[in-house]
């Protein structure tokens, strides 16, 4: 589903988020970056979803270059992956079934059309009853909730997700990851970046380690995972 | 409680296409624009005021000048000429010559004044009755009224007014047409200097409207970003920006001819009063409609020019980051 195929980036800076990067992961499959806040995961997520542009090498999505798909070819590429970001990136001005119909509206549904599906994804993520309120008055863990409903709505083979549960509690994001998973059990590949190891253990998915923009090798023996990436903070993609 | 449904039995999202969902797309963007002006009425109405005086200004001197041209379209007496007959030409000559020009395409009408009926009136209006009694002869020759027709044009009038004076019988023709001349070439002049404040107006409409717009891009910034992020084309994110810059047109066009009408209203009665003083019928004439589609019609294209400018110009640099 997706390939990386000797990926660099290289910011004006000088800065490299990523250097020489290959890896790929299967249609169907669910599986989490990981690595040092700077080590390239959210990078990589953006060369994935085009807002950054790889300075050397291929991105391959869903058999589709990357490369080849020109600007104005952005926004269709876009619709067929669902996002998950970790600030939700919703729109406060509208309510909820707003927010979430938005994707089905863009690619030209009317929002009649729309209702049954955004009624069928807010009910994945068990906020049916909270479509008429305003995003605001949801807690952040709903607010996520809100986020992934958007992100799946429009049934896109492909969801990437970016610390996802950065800003829950545990107990939260065990549940935020149980509906990652629901998805991924009926066939969407999943990929999400996450620092958070111990979350990742429990759901057994493949992890991807990154270190300074490469594939690092990782440390099965080590005592707490979680302590290390501790003081991983916020995500660059904000 | 909605029917409960998992992933799999979803299909991928395919928009509808045809020219109904395309027009019902626009219908609801057109609406949603309307609503986000309407939820900012104070804002929204201080800019339609500037649209509007700006649209009213040059669309009141445009009506200005025409009620102008057609009040003086109405002096044709001030082309009338007198004509003045050479001394001792029998009255009998005069009755001949006013026929014969009487017969003209070119003339509307004649009046023979004979030189008797001149003297009873310069003696009964004049106030010099002892005086002129004391002449030996009537000084005043036969007089010949001419109005010329309508379809005259300044060049016709010239032609018309040699051809009178070129006559033997004829002594002297006064025209006093020089004046509505030089006041339809000042006219003219008026014409074309509202025409091209018009243009600047029209620049400044733009600029406005185009200011407008691009401080509510800048305040939506985020929301543009989030929908070009989950998959809006460029004319998706544009189109709910040019809808309001269409209302800003629409509501300023509308609104100056509110401007205009309500002028009108204010100026009618003291215009008629002049009107009567001349002891015309003259009222004030109203935009057409062919004029006030102009207006409002202009007022829609300089919105939709201003927030396209805008959008060109400042939602490209938006992407996410």
């Amino acid at each position: 589903m997706i390939r990386i195929e000797n990926v660099s980036k290289r910011f004006p800076g000088g800065q490299e988020a990523l250097r020489n990067l290959s890896l790929s992961v299967e249609r169907g499959e669910m599986a989490f970056v990981t690595g040092h806040s700077g080590a390239g995961k959210s990078t990589l997520l953006r060369l994935i979803a085009l807002i950054e542009r790889p300075t050397g090498g291929q991105v391959i999505v869903d058999g589709q270059n990357t490369r080849r798909v020109s600007r104005r070819r952005i926004p269709r590429y876009r619709r067929q992956i669902g996002m998950v970001f970790q600030d939700h990136k919703l729109l406060y001005d509208r309510p909820v079934f707003d927010n979430v119909a938005l994707p089905l509206v863009i690619a030209g549904m009317s929002h009649r059309d729309a209702a049954r599906r955004v009624r069928a994804a807010l009910d994945q993520v068990g906020l049916l009853d909270k479509e008429k309120r305003g995003p605001e008055t949801l807690s952040t863990g709903e607010q996520q909730r809100v986020g992934i409903a958007r992100a799946i709505v429009s049934r896109p083979k492909l969801l990437i997700a970016d610390e996802p549960t950065g800003n829950l509690d545990p107990e939260l994001s065990l549940e935020v990851m149980r509906i990652f998973r629901r998805f991924n059990e009926v066939g969407v590949t999943i990929l999400i970046a996450s620092h958070d190891l111990a979350l990742i253990d429990q759901l057994g998915c493949r992890r991807i380690p990154l270190k300074n923009g490469s594939l690092a090798v990782e440390d099965e023996d080590a005592d707490s995972p979680v302590a290390d990436y501790a003081d991983a903070g916020g995500s660059p993609w904000q | 409680m909605a029917v409960r449904e998992t992933p799999e039995n979803w299909t991928p999202v395919k928009g509808r296409r045809g020219p109904g969902v395309w027009l019902l797309r626009h219908v609801a963007t057109a609406v949603g624009a309307l609503g986000r002006l309407a939820r900012a009425p104070f804002a929204s109405l201080l800019t339609v005021l500037v649209i509007a005086v700006t649209l009213a200004l040059p669309a009141a001197l445009h009506l200005g000048i025409r009620n102008i041209q057609s009040l003086s379209g109405n002096w044709a007496n001030a082309l009338d000429f007198a004509v003045y007959l050479a001394d001792g030409t029998p009255l009998a000559d005069a009755e001949r010559i006013a026929d014969l020009l009487g017969k003209r395409a070119d003339v509307e009408t004649v009046t023979l004044i004979p030189a008797e009926q001149a003297l009873a009136e310069f003696k009964a209006t004049s106030g010099f009755g002892e005086a002129l009694d004391a002449l030996p002869a009537n000084p005043l020759p036969h007089t010949l009224v001419v109005r010329p027709s309508a379809a005259n044009t300044d060049a016709s009038i010239v032609l018309l007014h040699e051809e009178i004076a070129n006559l033997p019988e004829v002594e002297l023709v006064q025209a006093d047409t020089e004046w509505v001349r030089r006041f339809h070439a000042i006219l003219d002049i008026l014409e074309r200097a509202v025409a091209i404040g018009s243009g600047l107006l029209a620049v400044a409409i733009v600029v406005i409207i185009g200011n407008t717009i691009r401080l509510d891009i800048q305040n939506r910034r985020e929301e543009i970003e989030v929908t070009k992020l989950i998959g809006a084309s460029a004319g998706f994110v544009r189109r709910p920006f040019l809808y309001t810059g269409v209302w800003y047109g629409l509501a300023g066009g509308i609104g100056a001819l509110l401007l205009v009408a309500y002028g009108r209203y204010a100026l009618e009665e003291p215009a008629r009063r002049l009107a009567g003083l001349y002891d015309s019928s003259y009222s004030l004439l109203a935009l057409g409609f062919a004029e006030s589609a102009a207006i409002v019609g202009s007022g829609v294209l300089l919105g939709l020019a201003g927030s396209w400018l805008a959008a060109a110009r400042h939602m490209r640099r938006i992407e996410p980051r």
